[in-house]
């Protein structure tokens, strides 16, 4: 079972206990909603990437030289 | 560091690794609370991850971020948990993360603002360097403060690294 160190800043005293149940199912839970959503942003990051290399390409087939297409954006 | 803060507490990991450090019985007579927080975590990889609960409330929570990498500069927000990111046990050995929580007005009947400003560190190109923006929407006085490690699909052997460290202050004008 995961610990915790308790710093009780009345008296200056550490302890170590073990996570409750509960505090573990948190632990958990608040570390998958992170990383779905830290996997949700990346994804659209990536999207919004992919297209802006797309639009970049299009416009070079059409003849803009990388330093026109730059001033686009 | 300026006189108007005091040191409260300070809590250095041993060889336990433990997966949480927890500031309790904070007394409300400063105006804020700041945590200098050096760690390191057990996950396999250059960074981990820390949450941040007041209270021992998982709720309300959230934040913005501005992140740099060492090639990039990003942004992310959430509005499920308080996090930042800390050293994992791939960066450079015996290398820790650093972090400033600084919480004001952390007694008050208001909603309470974090600002965390916090680094990995790793000689290598992937570090990162981070300022988050981060709220607590609650008006309770904030009487205890906790750091957790966690990261993804290594929760549950996701913990605090020896020699990991983290001293509360509290500030006052006078």
């Amino acid at each position: 079972m995961p610990t915790k160190l308790i710093v009780d800043c009345s008296t200056g005293v550490t302890t170590e206990v073990e996570l409750t149940a509960e505090e573990v199912a948190q632990r958990e839970a608040d570390a998958v909603a992170f990383a779905e959503i830290k996997a949700a942003e990346e994804a659209a990051a990536q999207a919004k990437a992919d297209a802006k290399a797309s639009a970049e390409a299009k416009l070079a087939a059409l003849g803009l030289t990388a330093d026109e297409i730059a001033a686009l954006n | 560091m300026a006189n108007t803060y005091t040191a409260i507490a300070t809590v250095t990991v041993d060889g336990s690794a433990p997966a949480s450090i927890e500031f309790t019985s904070i007394p409300a007579t400063y105006t804020d609370l700041c945590v200098l927080l050096s760690a390191r975590g057990a996950r396999a990889a250059v960074s981990t991850i820390a949450i941040i609960n007041f209270n021992s409330s998982t709720s309300n929570l959230s934040h913005r971020r501005l992140l740099g990498n060492g090639s990039a500069a990003s942004s992310d927000n959430n509005a499920t948990v308080l996090a930042f990111n800390f050293n994992g046990s791939t960066g450079t050995s015996a290398t820790f993360g650093n972090a400033t929580i600084y919480v004001p007005n952390y007694a008050s009947s208001n909603a309470k603002s974090v600002s965390i400003d916090a680094v990995t560190e790793n000689n290598a190109t992937s570090a990162q360097v981070q300022l988050l923006a981060g709220l607590w929407n609650d008006t309770s006085a904030i009487t205890s403060l906790k750091i957790t490690a966690v990261a993804g699909d290594l929760v549950t052997t996701s913990t605090l690294d020896q020699y990991s460290t983290a001293t509360l202050y509290g500030i006052k004008n006078s």
